[in-house]
């Protein structure tokens, strides 16, 4: 408890890969709420170790929807029965990585949120080496129970990550 | 030909082709006398193969008829399949002719919108038993609380008399068993939202739809964690059981007076919970409850190492007044636990039908547990 700045916490936690249980990390970070809860907590964190290399499955994603004539179109990821394509998968994953950032921006010490749907994703065709997918999320927060539909944006490159605008 | 044609009408199952060969014929019983003397005055001889033809189709129609009920037999049912509301009612129904003697259904109320409310009774006879209350279902869209309802509730007729804890908690107890609690939702979810937790009842100063009812109890109605706001996903309703739904649970569980266990199933977190939810106050009796949670999710993630963890509701999840485990509870209902299923959030409320079945069957020792102790722990 800081007083005048709000609360912090310290962290260790484990990674883990969701596509691979048994590859782990080791993680230390710092959370810090501020008070009012008008901004997003501040993050620190290490690593120890490094997370799994996925150049080449990130590589042939970006290639396969680089060479597309038309723009993906998708609703409804996972499905009612939980399913998810093959070929649908990068995109979910792509919405689970934007969802953490667009979480992030939006949690306090009393919210709990997790990415229950993707809605609605269209890929928006870019002249620039980026990939930009419109997604239309649905967030289940864990408190209040509440269903939130939340708009992103995400431009994506295999070598320069993921950038979200809400 | 002259037996074919009128007035014979004979239907030959086997043409006459050559001299000395046989031939098959069928032969309307009001042409019988003519059709022998036709043959006799031939000189053709004859056997009677089949004496009644009618006595065989009526034997076969009887027996595709059987077969076909085989065919939606509970051990050809996919388990692994989420199911329609019309499925899971016409699996109860199949659950019941499989298991007479044993399994009954019983219709304890009606929904908002009118649709049965129904109750598998597991029973070995005797009069009023003490009893134990499970119930799937009852926020929608945890599709895999009712998926893992219908293949506990066959798990459990299956091992009456093959699983030695089962049996005895059936030799002295009964089991009254909830799967769809909340029908007009579970509905809703698959017609038009998949996503719907609460019932569907018209709220009278509001647009939005439904009441949540895991806050509709009495117990502590109305406080910290449930929502006076008709939109609200944690709505508790305009009083305390003003849902049909709930209702009919409370009025059942009371006037059988003799339940001993209140088991109610949701999903996600992974949690074994018992009162309370509505106040931060231990349970007085917290101790027996942590400890039997502690070893029931130890058995439960024997099976897959699922994790679970447990504990009083507003310890572990959060607070929620009006919950069905502290009006249970609160009503001298000792051992009411609820139960939060896989899993942790990657998938929550989709959880893939690719683990129903695991799950099902982590769940099992983990209420094995919980109903042995209640056998063994009579009050």
């Amino acid at each position: 408890d800081i007083d005048g700045v709000g609360q912090k916490y310290h962290l260790e936690l484990v990674l883990e890969d969701l596509l691979d249980k048994d590859s782990t990390v080791n993680c230390t970070a710092e959370v810090l709420y501020h008070l009012g809860n008008n901004i997003p907590p501040d993050v620190q964190f290490t690593i120890e170790g490094e997370l799994k290399n996925a150049e080449e499955a990130d590589n042939i994603f970006y290639n396969r929807i680089k060479s597309l004539e038309k723009e993906l179109v998708a609703e409804n990821i996972p499905d009612s029965h939980g399913n998810v394509s093959p070929e649908m998968e990068p995109v979910h994953l792509l919405a689970w990585v934007a969802s953490g950032y667009v979480i992030w921006q939006n949690s306090t010490e009393n919210t709990k949120f997790q990415l229950a749907q993707i809605k609605h994703v269209k890929q928006v065709k870019r002249s620039d080496e980026y990939l930009e997918f419109d997604y239309t999320i649905l967030l289940h927060e864990m408190v209040s129970q509440e269903i939130i539909p939340w708009q992103m944006t995400v431009l994506w490159h295999p070598q320069h990550g993921v950038q979200v605008t809400q | 030909q002259a037996l074919s044609s009128p007035p014979h009408q004979v239907d030959f199952w086997r043409h006459p082709t050559s001299p000395g060969q046989p031939a098959d014929l069928w032969v309307p019983f009001p042409g019988l006398q003519a059709v022998k003397v036709f043959l006799e005055s031939n000189n053709i001889s004859y056997r009677i193969m089949i004496e009644d033809v009618q006595e065989l189709l009526d034997e076969e129609k009887k027996t595709m008829m059987k077969s076909k009920r085989i065919n939606r037999s509970t051990s050809t049912f996919d388990y692994a399949s989420y199911h329609t509301i019309d499925e899971i009612y016409d699996w109860m129904d199949v659950l019941v002719d499989d298991h007479p003697g044993l399994v009954s259904k019983l219709q304890i109320g009606q929904s908002y919108e009118n649709r049965p409310l129904y109750v598998l009774k597991f029973s070995t006879g005797g009069s009023n038993r003490p009893a134990i209350w499970l119930d799937t279902g009852i926020h929608s869209r945890e599709w895999i609380t009712q998926a893992t309802g219908i293949w506990t509730a066959n798990k459990i007729a299956k091992e009456y008399g093959q699983d030695p804890s089962i049996t005895a908690i059936l030799d002295s107890m009964d089991i009254f068993f909830e799967i769809i609690t909340n029908p007009d939702g579970f509905a809703f979810t698959h017609s038009s939202n998949r996503l719907w937790r609460k019932t569907r009842s018209i709220n009278a100063s509001s647009n939005c739809v439904g009441v949540d009812p895991n806050r509709n109890w009495d117990a502590g109605f109305g406080g910290s964690g449930s929502s006076s706001n008709p939109c609200s996903e944690t709505y508790h309703g305009p009083y305390a059981h003003s849902e049909r739904e709930v209702k009919s649970i409370v009025d059942f569980i009371l006037s059988h007076g003799n339940v001993k266990s209140v088991i109610s199933i949701h999903s996600y977190s992974q949690m074994l919970l018992f009162p309370y939810g509505y106040k931060t106050a231990p349970a007085p009796d917290h101790q027996e409850l942590n400890e039997l949670a502690k070893k029931a999710v130890g058995d439960l993630a024997a099976v897959y190492g699922t994790k679970y963890t447990y504990g009083s509701i507003a310890d572990t999840i959060y607070m929620a007044a009006g919950t069905t485990v502290d009006w249970a509870y609160d009503n001298g209902v000792k051992y009411s636990f609820t139960f939060e299923l896989r899993d942790m959030g990657r998938y929550g409320f989709l959880l893939p039908s690719s683990q129903i079945i695991p799950t099902a069957t982590e769940t099992w020792p983990a209420l094995l547990d919980i109903m042995v102790h209640v056998l063994e722990h009579p009050y």
